[in-house]
């Protein structure tokens, strides 16, 4: 919290230090530290657990084959391990989510920060937010059983049981309480003489929120989108439960496809022999997903740290 | 010209706003607003087709009956229940003290401006941020595997405590945050030790924000569903948990499980475990907010 606490238990040049020493509040120091280590820790053991099975992949299959050829076949009698397919999955779905999670997060945290009333605010905010803690195997049978049969199928009556759309579309809705709580945050953050200053020039609200308040909070705003996608990349079980196991080099959302996270998920449930090929394949594909998610929580948390350094 | 100047932002529409084009921003107004609306109806419809679609199957069978693929019209998911409580009970054991102590470190004892704290600072915002399913994979390596401890009860909840470990840190944090500086300084004054004034006093003051962000956390880790299903919780388990080396299945995966079944009856059966799962989280929600309501201490 403060320099001024960790030196006086330091002691430091504190006249008023003990003279006795306090060999257990060391230990605790010790202990403290040790627990706020594990965190540590854990990012170490995923790099660990991620990177070795994948180096032994690698051996195998050249890093060029896997990223750059289009067939992803590892359960027949001769695999093929080309990963496109499965990011192609993941990017048709992941656009869908976003096509609706940016404007409807944007809508709502610009709604909610800048014309709700603060009594309405106090039920819609935690109401939206209740969104966020429904699990996703619930939002994923939702997608197949109910927007799939009930909602996409009279529109498109060609669609497949299982198909990008129904999972994409119930994944945008998922990640808006991501994008608007964030995009709030950062809104909430621009100083009110801002807007004064638009409205002494004549602007209308609208015209405050959109010229103003919107590009004074954009690099919070960009961080937003950017954890949102990086949840859609790495969500699995909407994906596994409505948009089928299939790998399929398709832009078709109407059809089922399967994404790197769906391909771990099935490929771990199942029966694979320790060692094999296949069972490398799940820690390799695994080691993609954390590396480009990886990189979209440093820009998102950069871009935070942004915005926090202009108005704070 | 002096009557206008102190009127706030929320009023201004009075004078001091231009008139534009009023009916551009009425309608923007309520283009924004059904942007929220659309998140909070898609919630409406959700909790209503679940309950409906899974009203014939909310009967004590649900929680008295096994799992079974033959019966569905007279499966229950007992299994499953009991085994949610023993992974989360496993989840809170590793995950509080960890999360508590490692959240006291950082807000009482590490210097702020040091490297190694801000390092641990972004490297605790990015592991909120990775994907569950990475989880999953290190549990399924590390504990499984490396450990050895197999697909039992304490390897869901040794990596599920892992998951939720970011989560109950930044809570544990604001929540220490919020206690006021006097408090620490009095107890300090009074020849306390860092250690006493922390354990006595600002832990103490912080238990209602800990105690919320607990709930929201251990909430979390109850619905989730990807990591477990690289940890054997998906093999067809018919049998409460007897312990911590035992097999187990847990709520999510049952409900996962029985969505794969192409017999309407298991999707009516995934409905009502669906509502059995939310009431148990909307519970724990409630309680959370009751917790802050109640305890909301003014300084």
């Amino acid at each position: 919290m403060s320099t001024a606490l960790a030196e006086s238990a330091a002691g430091g040049l504190n006249p008023l230090r003990q003279t006795r020493p306090r060999h257990g509040e060391k230990v605790i120091r010790v202990i403290l530290f040790a627990a706020a280590a594990v965190s540590i820790l854990t990012t170490f053991g995923i790099v660990i657990s991620v990177l070795i099975p994948s180096l032994e992949f690698f051996a195998e299959i050249p890093v060029t084959e896997f990223l750059f050829t289009t067939t992803w076949t590892p359960l027949f009698a001769n695999p093929q391990y080309g990963v496109l397919p499965l990011i192609m999955g993941t990017l048709v779905i992941t656009f869908i989510a976003v096509l609706i999670a940016i404007p409807l997060g944007l809508g709502s945290a610009i709604y909610l920060s800048e014309y709700a009333k603060p009594r309405a605010r106090k039920v819609l905010k935690p109401t939206l937010e209740v969104l966020a803690g429904i699990p996703t195997v619930v939002f994923g049978f939702f997608a197949l059983d109910f927007i799939t049969e009930f909602v996409l199928k009279p529109i498109f009556p060609g669609i497949q049981v299982f198909n990008a759309l129904s999972a994409g579309i119930v994944m945008g809705i998922m990640i808006i309480p991501t994008i608007a709580s964030l995009s709030e945050d950062a809104m909430a953050a621009v100083p009110g003489g801002l807007r004064d200053g638009a409205y002494a020039l004549g602007a209308t609200k609208r015209q405050t929120a959109l010229r103003v308040v919107v590009p004074a909070a954009l690099s919070g705003i960009v961080a937003a989108f950017v954890l949102g996608i990086s949840r859609a990349i790495g969500e699995t079980m909407i994906v596994t439960v409505a948009a089928g196991l299939q790998p399929n080099m398709t832009l078709n959302p109407l059809e089922g496809m399967q994404t790197m996270t769906s391909y771990i998920a099935a490929a771990g449930a199942g029966d694979v022999a320790t060692g094999s090929i296949e069972y490398k394949s799940i820690f390799a594909v695994g080691l993609l997903l954390f590396v480009i998610t990886f990189f979209m929580n440093m820009i998102s948390i950069r871009l935070v740290r942004k915005y926090r350094q202009a108005y704070q | 010209m002096t009557a206008t100047l102190d009127i706030a932002p929320d009023s201004a529409p009075v004078d001091l706003q231009g008139k534009g084009q009023p009916l551009v921003d009425k309608t923007f107004r309520w283009i924004l607003f059904l942007c929220l609306a659309v998140g909070i109806i898609f919630l409406a419809v959700l909790l209503t087709y679940v309950t409906i679609k899974g009203w014939p199957r909310l009967t004590p069978t649900l929680w008295e009956n096994m799992p079974s693929l033959r019966r569905p019209e007279r499966a229950g998911a007992q299994s499953a229940i009991t085994g949610t409580l023993w992974v989360i009970g496993f989840t809170a054991l590793f995950a509080l003290p960890v999360g508590f102590l490692g959240a006291v470190y950082m807000e009482e004892y590490a210097n702020p401006a040091s490297r190694f704290t801000r390092f641990v600072e972004i490297n605790i915002q990015n592991l909120a941020a990775v994907p569950s399913i990475v989880y999953g994979i290190l549990g399924l390596a590390i504990f499984a595997r490396a450990l050895a401890l197999g697909q039992t009860v304490i390897t869901a909840g040794l990596t599920l405590a892992l998951l939720v470990l970011p989560v109950i840190i930044v809570s544990t944090r604001e929540a220490l945050r919020a206690v006021p500086q006097n408090i620490r300084h009095g107890s300090l004054a009074l020849g306390a030790t860092l250690w006493q004034t922390t354990w006595r006093q600002t832990m103490p003051a912080a238990v209602p924000g800990m105690a919320t962000g607990t709930i929201l956390a251990l909430s979390r880790a109850i619905g989730e569903a990807a990591p477990l299903l690289l940890l054997g919780a998906v093999t067809f388990i018919s049998f409460n948990p007897t312990g911590p080396f035992s097999a187990y299945t847990t709520l999510p995966i049952q409900i996962f499980n029985w969505t794969k079944e192409s017999r309407e009856e298991f999707q009516i059966l995934a409905s009502a475990t669906i509502v059995l799962l939310l009431v148990i989280l909307l519970a724990m929600n409630a309680v959370a907010i009751l917790i802050r309501n109640r305890t909301q201490k003014r300084w």
